[in-house]
């Protein structure tokens, strides 16, 4: 008896260790660009703006998106998102003398950008954030860092072969998105989803024809999945992804726009694009003029 | 807040759906309720305990893993209905039907088993009984928890928005994401809309009760 204890022990921890050792695997191995922090960025700061704040508590709290590979993605083993978006907020981060590790995620999804942002909750909301006059109206949006368009996913051999294609057809994307009402504008069914990875389930299982949304995050998908799925016909709308920062700091959209203007020189910002979005096979674009900040 | 009243068409479309879906669902878990309560009081022990096993399996299943089920898993086990409105209608009937039974099962333990043995004694089936004597007696003492439960089932549609129908919570999230400046206007737009829907359905079981009231 005791004999069959002592072995069930045994099992339990070589179970326990190799449960660890499967945890472990999982993180690292992430590409991303090395940022340089800036060291003593306060100084660089006049006092009683919100970026020396920042600069000299050490920390800042970043919004993105969870879910959209390429653009801000977190897989279930890893501590950090990755994409662009993360990429920006640790070129961001580092001006402020703020090292990656330091920057502390938060997950947004598109209903709670502009609650977040005016609670604040979060310092900066980078998450696929499409610069739109309504939002304005009442949170700030520095940029554009990224000018992306809606694009069709489709089944390899697809009848679909543009967006004159789907009148009539069940296409899919996130319940309540801009692309959903661009598509049922077109005459096709709208289908909303929770998940961009649940539309693209229905995709491929052949229930939905379609599935719709910014051609970056499509990409994303196509290139985890090249057998079965490609993305089809030109960009039909105009996504210009800004940095959201809250109105009650109107001097954050300098800093933003020149620390976005530095990156596009230094090449930091093309590294970062090629080390998320450019894995799907997209050549570097040349980085977006930048909208000017009101005074 | 304007973009709301110009598109007021789209409001109120959004809302018969959830219209449809309520009413179609109700009839139908009513209905396969109302036959698993049967099975569950009656003497056939296999369909009683088909009855419970369903019971138990479904009503500890949230709500959300049943259409997670139908929406997805089902299309992998080729399994399809190619139908989105009919596919809301299963997932929401399977779920409903579980507590429709519960709830008419109380009413019908609540007629003493006096009853169920007079109706015996003068040889009715136990078809008959049932018909004639147990649910007209069950049915009055139904309708509180059943009402309850169709009031459930109105707000549980919404779950729907996240699989590909376009009602009315479906609707205000695209309303919500073009307008961030009026969220609190749209939010209290659509629950009033539920409001009434919810309101329409306690008055109507108000009225049923009012007019099965036992003279005492």
């Amino acid at each position: 008896m005791r004999f069959k204890r002592t072995k069930a022990l045994l099992v339990a921890a070589g179970l326990t260790l190799a449960v660890a050792a499967c945890g472990e695997a999982g993180t690292g191995g992430s590409e991303s660009v090395d940022v340089e922090v800036t060291e003593n960025a306060a100084e660089n700061f006049e006092d009683g703006t919100r970026m020396k704040e920042l600069a000299e508590s050490g920390e800042i709290t970043i919004g993105v998106k969870y879910d959209q590979p390429g653009i801000g993605f977190k897989s279930a083993a890893s501590d950090t998102p990755e994409g662009i978006d993360p990429e920006m907020g640790k070129i961001l981060a580092a001006s402020l003398g703020i090292a990656p590790e330091d920057i502390t995620w938060k997950e947004t999804i598109s209903d709670n950008r502009e609650p977040f942002l005016q609670s604040g909750e979060v310092d900066l909301v980078i998450a696929s954030y499409s610069i739109t006059d309504e939002r304005r109206q009442i949170v700030g949006q520095a940029g554009p860092y990224y000018v992306t368009g809606q694009q069709l996913l489709v089944k390899k051999g697809s009848d679909i072969k543009s967006v004159d294609d789907i009148k009539g057809q069940e296409v899919c994307s996130v319940t309540g998105s801009t692309s959903l009402d661009n598509v049922e504008a077109k005459g096709a069914n709208p289908r909303g989803f929770d998940t961009y990875s649940e539309c693209r389930d229905q995709v491929l299982n052949g229930t939905v024809e379609a599935m719709t949304t910014d051609g970056a995050i499509l990409l994303g998908y196509a290139a985890e999945d090249p057998e079965e799925l490609e993305v089809v016909g030109e960009p039909f709308s105009e996504e210009r992804y800004g940095v959201g920062y809250s109105k009650d700091y109107p001097e954050m959209c300098q800093w933003i726009s020149d620390t976005l203007q530095e990156s596009y020189d230094n090449g930091k910002w093309a590294e970062a694009f090629e080390a998320t979005l450019g894995k799907s096979g997209v050549e570097t674009p040349e980085p977006p003029a930048l909208d000017p900040c009101k005074a | 807040m304007d973009d709301v009243f110009s598109n007021f068409d789209l409001v109120l479309k959004a809302f018969a759906l959830t219209i449809e879906l309520l009413v179609v669902s109700a009839l139908t878990s009513l209905v396969l309720g109302t036959l698993l309560a049967a099975f569950r009081v009656g003497p056939i022990s296999v369909l009683a305990k088909a009855g419970t096993l369903y019971v138990n399996l479904v009503r500890n299943t949230p709500l959300l893993m049943i259409f997670i089920f139908v929406f997805i898993a089902m299309p992998e086990l080729e399994l399809n209905i190619e139908n989105f409105f009919v596919k809301g209608c299963l997932a929401l009937t399977v779920y409903t039907s579980a507590f429709v039974c519960e709830a008419i099962r109380s009413g019908i333990n609540s007629v003493s088993l006096g009853q169920a043995e007079a109706s015996r004694a003068v040889g009715f089936t136990f078809v008959q009984s049932m018909r004639h004597v147990i649910l007209p007696q069950a049915l009055r003492a139904v309708v509180p928890p059943l009402a309850s439960v169709l009031i459930a089932l109105a707000k549980n549609t919404s779950v729907a928005a996240a699989f590909g129908l376009l009602e009315a919570t479906a609707r205000m999230r695209y309303f919500t994401n073009n307008n961030a400046d009026a969220r609190p206007e749209i939010f209290i737009t659509f629950a009033i809309g539920y409001i009434i829907i919810v309101e329409v359905l306690s008055a109507g079981a108000i009225g049923l009760e009012r007019r099965w009231k036992v003279a005492r």
